[in-house]
């Protein structure tokens, strides 16, 4: 599909199909947007705008909402309700019921067979599809370019414009390919993939632009892999990534609620079909890994983009020509209590969490169970397994994955985003260290004074068996 | 938003790269329903020690030498992380009316410009220089100039930054962005009727 013969990125198509008006000197282009996903934490203020100003929500019927972040992964009580015990969680959850129903939006409240992670529910309904624009008011939006689908993090402000206009002031990003050719070697897996990306680029290295990862090890990624390494795009600095939709993406989304049937299903996957980079399109920048280069990866510092092979040691700093870097890397090992030159693997660790939009769909549990199956969490250990949604809870269960996980120690809750941000009341504790499959290893971001390892699920459960840092190669 | 032409103010830096939205305004934070009162939740992890009461006599913006600063110095890529505009909100909220850095993450600048918090992206040589004079004398102060996008050093040095139009519309006539895309809707209408919508959730 070229545009007057001009070769198109995947980009590009997306974006020019969705501009209701082009970016000008005076003005960022306006986009129309496909789907709007929203969450109790950054839209009360948003909705409270539209109250003020008098405005309705323009098109509910392209809006859905989820309760994930502030609530509780506490298991169900006798009359199978999750209690909020958290007065002002509880606050914000019922401001969210209140202004879902007042504006006409549909919403799965916690504890509903529907409820979850915003950034899990969308594709598992079918919500997801290629081509689409889609935002929420949360980072990770990123995600959803798993499907060919422009998807980005917007601020509270920009929620409040999209409920009332469906539309959004945008500038322009660039474009950056990320090609990951080769195949993965067994126990390296999509996780490790983006974060040997992230190190690599570090974690300001995609300002500006949308990433397209493309490659043999890409193609060869299921959905929820490929979900994972978009999911992290923005730990790259870049607000979206996309993969290009193909077989295995049609596959994912056929029969799933929303998505297209019959007719509808033939006529969209003829324009889906259309949508990846034409051949000779080009990009603002590109950068090319190999993936049998590629071993098990882990963070040892306070942002993504401090991460390593599993079998390397922490950095010196004195290594380090830049004066900031230099500073940045002083400052990470001393809150990590962490030395130069030390190996991670075989460092005591206190609680594995598995869960997060990054790693809890259910080929995250299935690969993580079978891992633990017959084997048992240390003693030493706190091992979380969070669901991503109710669905995926149900399958695992179906499945026996939480038998496995219960028979090894391991505790399994309820869905949510529970330990990935620690508003809920799971979180580290001061000091402690954790090997985490969610996305950020900030200061405190899994409670405050928590030292955070983000690995793969299976590097995260090869860890929680042997009660320290562990490569799940050396266990498979 | 309320119009914003110049800040003049004194400055106070932390020299840190990367600084994320986490550090900027911690989870735990975010229960609330409105924007207001989150400036005592700007660099909470930072501010206090473990108890989370006492301040930390070691963090710059514990020093009453530094009480009263608008404009704040940071090391490279700030605001990078979530896309919680509670990290505007708090910084606002605990006096800031710019942040100076070499380069910000992009949702924290779109969200601080909505909110009238304005990002002044400088070169590396004037953010250490900008470093050492905040370091030496806590009553350095610097002014900032929306309409000829000028920063102004107290040497007198005169520094341009980038700003898109559209933003220093709105910044210098306190419009928001929203009323802009309200204006838009016969275009918004003729969109909508050229292109079927592809899920809906009401459904
Ligand atoms: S799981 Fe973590 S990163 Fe994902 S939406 Fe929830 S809080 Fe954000």
């Amino acid at each position: 599909m070229t545009d007057n013969g001009n070769p198109r990125t995947l980009f590009e198509k997306v974006w020019s199909a969705h501009t209701v008006r082009d970016q000008s000197e005076d003005s960022p282009a306006v986009l129309y947007i496909d789907l709007h996903l929203v969450h109790e934490v950054t839209s009360p203020q948003a909705f409270s705008m539209l109250r003020d100003r008098g405005l309705m929500v323009r098109r509910p019927d392209l809006t859905i909402g989820t309760m994930d972040h502030s609530t509780p992964t506490t298991p169900r009580n006798e009359q199978g309700i999750i209690p909020v015990a958290d007065a002002m969680a509880a606050k914000q959850l019922d401001t969210f019921t209140r202004n879902c129903g007042d504006f006409g939006i549909p919403m799965y409240a916690l504890g509903d067979e529907h409820q979850g992670i915003v950034h899990v529910i969308g594709p598992e309904k079918g919500l997801t599809q290629p081509g689409m624009t889609i935002v929420c008011g949360d980072s990770h939006t990123s995600t959803h370019g798993a499907f060919g689908a422009l998807a980005f993090g917007i601020g509270t402000s920009e929620v409040g414009h999209v409920l009332a206009t469906q539309t959004l002031l945008q500038n322009k990003p660039k474009t950056m390919a990320v090609n990951v050719e080769g195949k993965l070697e067994e126990g390296v897996t999509a996780k490790d993939i983006i974060l040997a990306i992230i190190a690599r680029i570090g974690i300001g290295g995609g300002t500006g632009h949308v990433f397209e990862y493309r490659g043999e090890a890409i193609r060869g990624l299921g959905m929820e892999g490929r979900m994972t390494v978009c999911n992290m795009s923005i730990e790259g600095g870049a607000r979206a990534g996309m993969v290009a939709p193909d077989d295995t993406t049609f596959e994912y989304i056929s029969g799933r609620e929303h998505a297209p049937s019959g007719a509808d299903w033939e006529a969209a996957l003829a324009k889906w079909r259309r949508l990846p980079t034409d051949d000779e399109a080009e990009y603002d920048q590109e950068i090319s890994l190999r993936a049998e280069e590629l071993i098990p990866m882990i963070t040892y510092g306070t942002n993504p983009g401090m991460g390593m092979p599993i079998t390397a040691a922490v950095p010196a700093p004195d290594d380090e020509s830049d004066y900031n870097k230099k500073t940045a890397l002083d400052k990470a090992l001393a809150y990590m209590d962490l030395q130069p030159g030390q190996k991670l693997l075989g460092k005591p660790i206190d609680v594995v969490f598995i869960g997060s939009c990054t790693n809890s769909r259910i080929s995250d549990l299935r690969q993580a169970a079978k891992f633990i199956e017959g084997r048992q969490v240390a003693e030493s250990v706190r091992m979380m397994v969070v669901p991503g949604s109710q669905q995926v809870k149900r399958q695992a269960e179906s499945e026996g994955l939480d038998a496995v996980f219960r028979a090894a120690g391991a505790e399994w809750r309820e869905a949510g985003c529970s330990m990935c941000i620690a508003m809920n009341g799971d979180q580290l504790a001061p000091g402690q260290y954790a090997v985490s499959t969610s996305n950020r290893n900030f200061e405190g971001r899994q409670g405050k004074g928590g030292r955070t390892f983000l690995a793969s699920p299976l590097t995260a459960a090869a860890s929680a068996v042997a009660g320290v840092v562990s490569d799940p190669r050396a266990m498979l | 938003m309320e119009k914003l032409k110049q800040i003049q103010g004194t400055i106070v830096a932390i020299p840190v790269n990367d600084i994320d939205t986490d550090q900027i305004i911690p989870a735990r934070f975010l229960k609330v329903t409105d924007k207001n009162g989150l400036g005592k939740a700007a660099f909470c992890d930072w501010r206090y020690l473990e108890d989370g009461a006492t301040p930390n006599p070691d963090f710059i913006l514990n020093n009453p030498a530094y009480a009263g600063a608008s404009v704040l110095i940071a090391g490279n890529n700030f605001g990078c992380g979530s896309s919680r505009e509670h990290a505007p909100w708090a910084l606002i909220g605990a006096g800031f009316k710019a942040v100076i850095s070499t380069e910000f993450a992009d949702i924290f600048r779109n969200n601080a410009l909505k909110n009238g918090l304005l990002p002044v992206i400088v070169d590396e040589e004037t953010q250490q220089q900008l470093f050492s004079l905040a370091d030496e004398d806590p009553d350095t102060s610097v002014s900032v100039d929306v309409e000829a996008q000028r920063l102004t050093l107290p040497d007198g040095r005169q520094i341009q930054f980038p700003l898109d139009g559209f933003s220093k519309y709105c910044l210098l006539n306190g419009a928001d962005q929203l009323g802009y895309l309200l204006n838009l809707d016969a275009e918004v209408r003729d969109f909508e009727a050229r292109n079927p919508q592809r899920v809906e959730t009401t459904a």
